[in-house]
């Protein structure tokens, strides 16, 4: 196993939506987690959902719904405690840490609230880094970074460092990071909570303008209005989905 | 579609490793700076210790080297019987005839054990440990020691009662200066006070001496030779022979047939710069203790490093996560701190081996000693401030891999 190791690494996953946006790179099946023995807290009650390729899809919920736990099975930040868990095509259930960590690495790219860069860095360095456990060389990984800024619109920033930038450039320097490897799918959790709204709107914009461009993308959020102005909208209250609206109307 | 069996993850290189190693340095230089300083004090002790007494040491042997390796002395040893041998009165001519012999001088214990004193009005038993002996003209050359004050016996100066004193019997006597007409009570009569030597490095037992002339000697002071009547130097008790410095061993080794023919075992030959040698080497145990108080400072660092490391890993818990988030295995996260903990001691014992080389340079070039640090006391000050890091980075790397990606990326 050791011997494929280089290769594993450098080979790029399948370029989201190329298949028409058919294949699906999430599939959850009556996924449950609880949290603690006394008294058990149920996060997710049987969640079944699949994301397929080129969607924008919403979770929305109060907070407290289950939402973020959803989030972090759904990015293998932590397992199921009943359920399949499919990503991009592998069940991640009996993956050890080492492959969770590629399967992070080449699938899954995140977008936090609270941004996450490194403020010691360049905007440019910053979004690098989204491939940094990837097996990519410094110099490719540079390249890269331009060219996810240029889709977000922050060429003109790649040599500022995050204070210096508003919130709505951070959370830009954020989503070209998650972008950068080309991953099956972007997880973002709220992306637009801590910006202020005419901000808010333009990450909006953004997103979709990636969607379109063949980005899939889950984006958690409590924010309605948010929602109901993306494709999908899965709604959720006390860890179960109560309504998912592909099909119901498109928006 | 992919199958699970290509999941694994790349490796870093070591500039990636390197870079994010040093997040923690290049983000908080004075946090770093101050947590490196305890190991940089415990590298430096260290490093300064050994080469200040290597330093020492090798002055000191630089200095027997200048006086000269090429000293050996004859000394009557001890009969078969026990008793003390007398070496016979020709035994300096005798020496002088082998061929690689440059020069000889000896000195002879004046007989009935005359004793010394600054005045006759001290008591008799305030000998003060100090011996009167009768010495040839060119001893200060042979022994490769200095007049200090005044000037040493000569020709005419060996006939009277005059004395030259050895640098500790000066100062027993409390004289430290000649001046004319200046006097001691040697062996119940007064001597002029010659001159004052400098002390003899390579032979100690002229310090406590008070030399005559021979002559003077046996007019004075009873020291009776039996040679034809003719006042010849007598019998001495040691002989101190330069020889050429390439033939010290052929002439060490033929010494004691040359001094005393019939009984070459009754006398005893050495090379008191060897001894010296020996005893200078011997010195570096001394300084154990001040290592000691090193690796104590070392281990207050090291405690230090760890203490910030586990603060690091508190702090930079959103850190991991994203890391974690963005593919870093535990293994990753793991080498990530303990590396830092390494580069943070590193640097310590880096700034450590520089300033404890810095303090031996002044030190050393302060007292004309040449610069020796030994190759152990950097290489180990490095060595030490390395595997210190390891140790101190292991626990927080340990606890920062253990992090819950979760966990980590929890912000309330």
């Amino acid at each position: 196993m050791t011997a494929m190791r280089p290769a594993a690494a450098v080979q790029a996953p399948p370029a989201p939506g190329r298949d028409g946006g058919a294949a699906p790179v999430i599939e959850l099946e009556a996924v449950a987690k609880t949290y603690g023995e006394r008294p058990p807290v149920h996060a997710l009650r049987g969640v079944s959902l699949t994301v397929h390729g080129g969607e924008l899809a919403a979770i929305v919920g109060p907070s407290g719904s289950g939402k973020t736990t959803l989030l972090h099975v759904m990015g293998t930040l932590e397992g199921p405690t009943a359920g399949v868990v499919r990503i991009d095509g592998i069940d991640v259930a009996g993956l050890g840490d080492r492959q969770l960590a590629a399967l992070r690495a080449r699938s899954i790219g995140f977008v936090f609230q609270q941004f996450f860069l490194a403020e010691h860095q360049t905007a440019l360095d910053n979004v690098a880094d989204g491939l940094l456990y990837a097996g990519i060389g410094a110099g490719e990984r540079r390249l890269r970074a331009g060219q996810a800024l240029a889709r977000v619109g922050l060429t003109h920033r790649s040599g500022f460092r995050p204070a210096t930038m508003s919130g709505g450039e951070r959370q830009r320097v954020a989503i070209a990071r998650a972008l950068v490897g080309r991953p099956a799918i972007v997880l973002a959790d709220e992306p637009t909570g801590n910006i202020d709204s005419a901000a808010g709107a333009s990450i909006l914009e953004l997103l979709q303008q990636l969607n379109a461009d063949g980005a899939t993308i889950v984006v958690i959020t409590h924010d309605r209005d948010l929602a109901g102005r993306l494709g999908r909208q899965v709604r959720m209250l006390d860890g179960q989905i109560v309504s998912d609206s592909t099909r119901e109307h498109q928006q | 579609m992919t199958a699970a069996l290509d999941l694994v993850p790349a490796r870093l290189t070591a500039d990636d490793l390197a870079r994010v190693a040093s997040v923690g340095l290049r983000t908080r230089p004075l946090r770093a700076a101050l947590s490196a300083l305890g190991i940089a004090i415990g590298v430096a002790a260290i490093v300064a210790v050994l080469g200040l007494s290597s330093s020492s040491q090798a002055g000191l042997l630089a200095e027997i080297d200048q006086l000269g390796t090429n000293l050996l002395t004859v000394s009557s040893g001890t009969t078969f019987t026990g008793q003390t041998a007398q070496l016979p009165v020709a035994a300096p001519a005798m020496i002088a005839r082998i061929g690689p012999v440059q020069s000889v001088a000896d000195t002879a214990l004046v007989p009935n054990n005359a004793t010394v004193y600054r005045s006759p009005l001290i008591p008799a038993i305030n000998t003060n440990a100090l011996e009167v002996q009768a010495a040839s003209l060119n001893l200060p050359g042979v022994i490769a020691t200095s007049v200090a004050q005044g000037s040493y016996l000569n020709a005419a100066t060996a006939t009277e009662p005059v004395a030259v004193l050895g640098a500790s019997a000066a100062q027993r006597l409390g004289i430290d200066q000649v001046y004319p007409g200046e006097k001691i009570w040697l062996g119940g009569m007064w001597f002029y006070v010659g001159g004052i030597l400098s002390p003899a490095v390579l032979a100690p037992e002229i310090d406590t001496s008070v030399l005559v002339g021979f002559i003077a000697a046996e007019r004075f002071l009873g020291y009776h030779t039996s040679v034809t009547g003719h006042p010849v130097p007598g019998q001495p008790t040691m002989i101190y022979v330069r020889a050429q410095t390439s033939q010290v061993a052929a002439v060490q080794s033929v010494l004691a047939q040359a001094a005393y023919p019939e009984y070459p075992n009754q006398s005893a030959v050495s090379q008191p710069s060897a001894a010296l040698t020996a005893r200078a080497q011997a010195q570096g145990a001394l300084s154990s203790l001040f290592l000691g108080l090193g690796a104590v400072a070392l281990l207050v660092g090291a405690v230090g490093v760890a203490n910030i490391m586990i603060i690091s890993v508190l702090e930079r818990r959103s850190e991991i996560g994203l890391r974690r988030a963005l593919g870093a295995t535990k293994g990753q996260i793991r080498a990530q701190f303990i590396a830092e903990a390494i580069m943070l001691a590193l640097i310590g014992g880096a700034v450590g081996v520089a300033a404890g080389a810095l303090a031996t340079a002044i030190y050393a070039t302060a007292k004309g000693w040449a610069v020796v640090i030994p190759p152990l006391a950097w290489g180990g000050g490095i060595g030490a401030a390395v595997a210190i890091g390891a140790v101190a980075g292991l626990v927080p790397a340990l606890r920062a891999a253990r992090l819950s990606p979760t966990e980590a990326l929890r912000t309330t």
